[in-house]
């Protein structure tokens, strides 16, 4: 619960500053706050306390799930500064940042679906303004609007479910849904469903899972560099803890009226985001689709709903976040100036830059899940839900995509290393980048190779 | 201890090149891998040849999901592990004279490719194994992609995609047996054997099918073999000696470890389709080497052949044919990095490797060319050279199991003296031309590589008890439990 509170102070303190004029020290004092929240977060493990009438309730699942956010927020912290310092209203982004973040804690650590709503409100009314953050340019504002449309449209799905199973169970609270629902009486179950399936389709926008996925190649692309990273990162991470913390909590018992829906949306979301990044030019719009793939190995868990999903969703989540951090520091270092870089403007990295190709490599070997990276082991670990649960098919299938993730992958992989480069000129990068992808490769290594650290959690 | 030392040490030395200067690349290289070697004798020095597996290591690495770091030496693991330090050191020193852009990523490719060669032939556990199995995969690639020759970046990423479908369809063929394992689920030998024999033969037949296609892809046996021509004429020479000489091993070790006694019933079913692949395979790529023009090329189409033969060898599932496999998986790595060095020998001072283009070399390079017969001779399987006593034992098996069979298979011989000897002849005898007229006898350097190839080609050949004892009780063990299985099921 502190974390809450830091992470509303530091957003509180950050808007301030531009009044007190000590913009200065914000950066360092942000990073600290989220270390800070990390920490106190780890301290409450296995309290399992609840908050404000049982709106919140900080389990061990909700905390896991908030220190890995704040960690890569860190992260993302240290791959943004320039962000920061390029633009003109310096602390209000910090704030809307900061705020997000409230917003994806309450989206991870729920047990009220006002909360629920709430938190994705507030993460979502935050990266409507930063999508548009680049004032001037057109796709940005582009990204911006749509997102917003779309955003709404979603919420409005969401809310509509939300309301629906309010009236068939007579609370927002997840463990009395649970309790009505196991009860179980028949006669009211239609408008249950209805419920179900358009909260599913509510948070599938969310996490841009097919066929809801529209918006999210354009706004990805549109948006900032770091903005597209932090939506691809934290805000997929939230919202897919939430997604699955509402579905494994209140809706697990009847998992077999909608599990089905669930696995034409896993199928759907790998087979059409794989083969559609495969024709992407840009790589900004390739990482898009790529963690619109990422999204359909994390259904499976779903569709595969047992006791280990859980932890597979944290260490998924860990490790495609520390993977897509480091490519898209990189993407922001190479093609600082052109937003839409293509893979060709990746020629030649290896030597005009060859830490930056390393990282790549590194990163894009684990998000095509290749041994011995934390990328492989994700994967391999979503399999064996599967496999736990009877689903062989989908693996297969899984299979097949992963391959076609390859083809896309090691695209940018032979450019850096194989074609000519079109200038010369080293890629210029500051010491706090260099120090955020070695914490990046570091831990895709550390976590392949100690997956137990993490998958023991919860 | 000794073999976790003997999957590290090639790591540990790596990063220690990493952070060398490129000056000491090359002899730092050398020595690490020479200190690998050192390793290995040692090893051997204490080995007892018995089936038991020695040197065992066990500690848990992923216990919740029973994946353990389990490693041990049998037989056959030692003969493979000896291959690998044997010739990793002669494909460093073969590349002294190069001098490769970037040599230190390109020398620590090779040791990290060491070690996770060491690592497939010594994991006794199933993850494990197929952490090291890919592992292995991504030196290779990088290397051939860096240094390779023209259209690399297409053949290395079909290559890249051909083999990694067929360990994506093994690994979850091992996931399958991991949960069939009796008990506590683990991915220990004992227990993927154990659960991957009490399956039903149609499952089993499933599962040899899952892994077969990951074997039959790295070796390769026809029809999956598209890769390879492409890819071995591409990647730089040393890439190509770690192909074919201690890569390919990996297939036909997947087998006799992973395959031949997991599913004993389904490899029944199917060994004949393997047998007959192998052997089409065989004469197949024999008659496209008789009619390529390029050196290169010839000899990925003979390794083809040779690997197809070994293939079938193993698959009659008769002691002869394992043990035949075996050494003939030895003589094979040994001769074909002599090959690729004397084909790299020859386009450093003639800038081709076209066969039209050459000849007459004989006249100004006495030396290179003995090396080159004795190298050429152990590849035809002449008697009293290493190939000889493989390929015997081989078609000898191939001729139990079925006579029509062995027949074709023996073709591999004829065809084989056919391509080799008409390549011989038309690159080193008759006039010399402008390229070749001046043809520099080897140096000191391509000496201290050949020489001990040549040296072994002989040894092996003429007396080859010592290495046929060190994986002979453990072949017997492996044949023991196939036809307990037989026996069991009939």
């Amino acid at each position: 619960m502190n974390a809450v509170y830091i992470l509303s102070g530091l957003g509180i303190f950050s808007l301030l500053a531009e009044i007190f004029s000590f913009r200065k020290i914000l950066f360092p004092i942000v990073l600290l706050g989220l270390l800070a929240t990390a920490g106190l977060l780890v301290m409450d493990w296995n309290t399992g306390t609840s908050h404000f009438s049982n709106m919140l309730t900080f389990d061990n699942y909700a905390i896991a799930f908030s220190a890995g956010i704040a960690v890569i927020a860190f992260l993302w912290f240290l791959m943004s500064r320039d962000y920061f310092e390029n633009n003109t209203h310096v602390t209000d982004h910090f704030a809307l940042v900061l705020f997000s973040l409230v917003g994806a804690v309450f989206m991870v650590s729920y047990s009220n679906l006002a909360m629920l709503f709430l938190g994705i409100e507030i993460l979502s009314i935050s990266l409507y303004i930063m999508a548009g953050s680049k004032m001037t340019d057109l796709f940005s504002n582009e990204a911006s609007f749509k997102y917003f449309l779309m955003g709404s449209f979603a919420t409005g799905f969401l809310l509509f479910g939300i309301a629906l199973v309010y009236g068939v169970t007579g609370s927002f609270d997840l463990g009395k849904i649970n309790q009505v629902i196991t009860a179980g009486s028949t006669e009211f179950s239609a408008l249950l469903y209805a419920g179900v399936l358009l909260m599913m389709v509510g948070l599938a926008f969310k996490i841009s899972a097919v066929p809801f996925h529209f918006w999210a190649p354009d706004v990805y692309e549109g948006s900032p560099t770091v903005v597209t990273a932090f939506m691809s990162t934290i805000v997929k991470i939230a919202a897919f803890a939430g997604f699955f913390r509402l579905f494994a909590t209140c809706f697990a018992s009847v998992s077999g009226e909608w599990v089905n829906v669930v696995q034409v949306i896993a199928v759907l979301t790998l087979v059409v985001s794989n083969i559609t990044a495969v024709y992407q030019n840009s790589v900004k719009r390739m990482l898009a689709f790529s963690s619109i793939a990422h999204a359909g190995y994390l259904l499976i868990t779903l569709v595969a709903l047992n006791e280990i999903s859980a932890s597979a969703i944290l260490y998924y989540v860990l490790a495609y976040a520390a993977a897509s951090l480091a490519a898209f520091a990189v993407l922001h270092n190479v093609a600082f100036e052109n937003e839409n870089a293509s893979a060709e403007s990746f020629n030649g990295l290896s030597k005009r830059n060859p830490f930056h190709a390393f990282a790549m490599t590194v990163a894009l070997l684990s998000l095509a899940g290749i041994p011995p990276l934390a990328g492989f082991f994700a994967k391999y670990y979503i399999f064996t839900v599967a496999f736990e649960s009877g689903y062989v098919g989908i693996v297969l299938l899984a299979v097949v995509t992963s391959l076609i993730g390859i083809y896309y992958y090691f695209r940018i992989i032979i450019a850096m290393y194989l074609k000519a480069p079109e200038t010369t000129t080293p890629v210029a990068v500051t010491t706090m980048h260099n120090v955020m992808l070695v914490i990046c490769l570091l831990s895709t290594i550390i976590l392949g190779l100690f997956p137990d650290m993490i998958i023991k959690l919860i | 201890m000794l073999t976790t030392l003997l999957i590290l040490w090639p790591l540990v030395g790596a990063a220690i090149l990493l952070a060398l200067d490129a000056r000491f690349a090359k002899p730092w290289a050398l020595t690490v891998s020479l200190i690998e070697l050192v390793l290995t004798i040692v090893t051997v020095a204490q080995f007892q040849p018995d089936a038991t597996t020695q040197f065992v290591v066990n500690y848990p690495w992923v216990a919740s999901l029973g994946i353990n770091f389990y490693v041990g030496i049998d037989g056959i693991s030692m003969l493979l592990v000896i291959l690998t330090t044997v010739l990793t050191p002669l494909i460093i020193l073969s590349s002294f004279k190069n001098s490769y852009e970037k040599h230190i990523s390109f020398y620590s490719l090779i040791l990290f490719m060491e070690m996770a060669l060491v690592g497939v032939f010594v994991a006794l556990d199933g993850f494990l194994f197929y952490i090291f199995w890919e592992m292995a995969l991504i030196p290779i690639y990088f290397i051939c992609l860096r240094w390779g020759g023209v259209n690399r970046g297409a053949v290395t990423l079909k290559f890249f995609i051909y083999t990694l479908a067929g360990s994506l369809v093994m690994l979850v063929g091992l996931i399958y047996l991991y949960y069939q394992t009796p008990g506590e689920h683990s991915f220990a030998v004992e227990a993927l054997y154990a659960a991957g024999q009490n399956l039903p033969a149609s499952t089993q037949s499933l599962i040899f099918w899952a892994m077969f296609l990951a074997f039959a892809i790295k070796m390769p046996v026809f029809p999956f073999h598209t890769w390879q021509p492409d890819t071995y004429h591409t990647s730089p020479t040393q890439g190509t000696m770690l192909l074919s000489g201690i890569m390919l091993k990996m297939g036909i070790f997947g087998v006799i470890r992973w395959l031949l006694p997991v599913v004993p019933q389904g490899v029944n079913e199917w060994a004949s389709t393997a047998i007959i692949l192998s052997v089409i395979g065989i004469v197949y790529a024999s008659c496209l080497a008789i009619v390529q023009k390029d050196l290169k090329r010839l000899i990925a189409y003979s390794s083809i052949a040779h690997v197809g033969l070994i293939a079938a060898g193993l698959f009659t599932l008769n002691k002869i044919g394992m043990q035949g496999a075996m050494i003939q998986m030895i003589s094979h790595g040994i001769v074909v990095v002599g090959l690729w060095y004397i084909i790299d020998i020859i386009f450093s001072r003639t800038t081709t490797q076209e066969i039209a283009s050459l000849g007459g070399i004989r006249n100004s390079a006495p030396i290179f060319t003995t090396v080159f017969v004795v190298i050429m001779l152990g590849s035809v399987a002449l008697p009293l050279t290493s190939g000889f006593v493989g390929e015997f034992l081989l078609i000898n098996s191939v001729f139990q199991f079925n006579n029509i069979i062995g027949a074709v298979a023996g073709l591999t011989m004829i065809l084989g003296a056919v391509y080799m000897l008409r390549s011989f002849q038309q690159t080193m005898l008759g006039e010399a031309n402008v390229r070749t007229q001046n043809f520099i006898d080897l140096g000191l350097n391509e000496k201290l590589v050949l020489y001990p190839i040549v040296v072994m080609v002989i040894l092996i050949g003429v007396y080859p008890a010592p290495l046929l004892k060190i994986s002979e009780a453990a072949v017997n063990n492996l044949h023991q439990i196939l036809t307990n299985y037989q026996a069991l099921s009939q």
